[in-house]
């Protein structure tokens, strides 16, 4: 589903992004990547819906060539959802327009069409009774919810998270979980920035780690928690595990 | 001291005053608001935009409108309409563009200059996240310029543009130059007619001042009930 082959990324000449990152996430699979502030975990999960552009290497998605310069990038986007650290949601549009905005404008939905579905997964994150509201009028974590249904609205061939969680409240972080947790069971293929290993171990099937640009470990969930091969690796897990 | 004054001929020439000056005015400033705010947005989107010549172009003509007096820009316009007209549509005969078409495309520029400084900064004000959302959600970049970022931009901007709008109001009075008859033209023409100078020129400063003053305060009173929620 998705191929990320020898991905090298430059911001300006001196600094390094990413290094030869290769790695793929498959149809169905989750896969969890975590690694210290700075590791360039955020740029590569960018970089796969082409939010971030990339100098060598090659991204593929769902078949498609994302550095192409003839692809269609806004086509290729409306297929994969992505949820940001800090939610993103358009505060000028209530909850319920934020969910049928790129329906009808990308998907070309009729209005009632995409206010059924937007209503639906605005159920589903147990959210129905905000759809009037604007998003400023919502806690973090149900404006994370609501930033989550948003993609699912577009039905996204597989989804990308972004650090969700942490920008939340930590009574709030599990709510925005559960919402990822059914998702990841329901099957659908995802690719997940986070720190919160409690959600790697429960629903990953691979965890990546980075450091300084670099994928330094690409492993089975029971691998990595069991025995990490590499020492940063270790001294990453040993540090956020110990409290 | 007001003894030797005649402020009856405020009341006589009223209807003409209002009706005619004013209307025409006030036309002329709402349609250069209108204007100026569409082509000056058109013109920070260009300064933003990714490409460099477009920016230089859209800059330069800004320090250009800023750096020239209006009058200046209004007396240009109005004599040179004519001849640009005829080289664009290659006419025999400069062609005749009536004194209010010249007046409004030379507010409309120059105001421009103005309007687009504000929503530059209003655009400015968004942060990088929300066109990133919408991108990431398939819209395209004028997609995301319609629906997301200039909704956001203007409501953030829309006490400042008001405040120029205000501007705006008093500086049409230049048109004089012209001898258009707005509200400013219209007053001096009874003061002339009349020899009532004293008398119109007062009435109109304080027809300004109180239309202005009052334009400002509903600004603020607006400024305090539409504070963005985010």
């Amino acid at each position: 589903m998705i191929e990320i082959s020898h991905v090298d990324k430059w911001y300006g000449p001196n600094f390094q992004a990413l290094k030869d990152c290769t790695t793929s996430v498959a149809k169905g699979e989750v896969v969890v990547v975590c690694g210290p502030s700075g590791s360039g975990k955020s740029t590569l999960i960018k970089c796969v819906n082409a939010l971030e552009p990339f100098q060598s290497g090659q991204i593929i998605l769902d078949g498609i060539k994302v550095n192409d310069p003839k692809t269609d990038l806004p086509k290729l986007r409306a297929r994969v959802g992505m949820v940001f650290q800090h939610f993103e949601l358009f505060p000028h549009l209530k909850i319920i327009e934020n969910l049928c905005l790129a329906q009808e404008k990308v998907l070309g939905r009729s209005h009632d069409e995409a206010m059924v579905k937007g209503t639906k997964l605005l159920d589903r994150v147990g959210l129905k009774e905000q759809a009037r509201k604007y998003p400023a009028e919502l806690s973090g974590g149900q404006q994370q919810r609501v930033a989550i249904a948003r993609a699912l609205a577009m039905d996204p061939i597989a989804m990308l998270f972004d650090e969700p969680t942490s920008a939340l409240d930590p009574e709030m972080i599990s709510e925005v979980l559960d919402v990822m947790v059914d998702l990841a069971r329901e099957g659908m293929t995802m690719m997940v920035v986070t720190h919160e290993m409690g959600f790697a171990s429960k629903v990953a099937h691979r965890v990546i780690f980075m450091d300084g640009g670099e994928i330094v470990e690409d492993a089975l969930k029971s691998d990595f928690f069991g025995s990490p091969r590499s020492d940063r690796a270790q001294k990453f897990l040993s540090k956020i595990l110990s409290h | 001291m007001f003894a030797s004054f005649d402020f009856d001929v405020i009341r006589r020439s009223l209807g003409y005053l209002f009706l005619d000056g004013m209307a025409f005015t006030l036309t002329l400033t709402g349609l250069s608001a209108l204007g100026g705010i569409i082509f000056g947005t058109l013109i920070a989107l260009m300064r933003l935009s990714g490409y460099k010549l477009l920016g230089h172009i859209a800059g330069l003509y800004v320090d250009l409108m800023r750096s020239l007096p209006l009058v200046l820009v209004i007396f240009w316009f109005y004599f040179l309409m004519p001849y640009v007209g005829q080289w664009v549509t290659g006419a025999s005969r400069p062609i005749s563009v009536g004194a209010f078409t010249s007046a409004l495309v030379t507010f409309i520029m120059f105001e421009a200059a103005y309007f687009s400084e504000i929503m530059r900064a209003g655009i400015q004000s968004i942060s990088k996240g929300q066109p990133a959302a919408a991108n990431a959600l398939g819209l395209t970049y004028a997609q995301t310029m319609r629906y997301v970022v200039l909704p956001q931009a203007f409501r953030n901007m829309l006490p400042v543009l008001l405040t120029q709008t205000i501007v705006l109001f008093q500086d049409t009075s230049l048109v004089y130059v012209l001898s258009m008859p707005d509200f400013l033209g219209a007053a001096s023409k009874v003061a002339q007619r009349d020899g009532r100078l004293v008398e119109m020129y007062l009435f109109a400063a304080i027809v300004y001042f109180v239309i202005s003053c009052t334009a400002s305060f509903g600004v603020r009173r607006l400024q305090a009930r539409i504070s963005i929620v985010r």
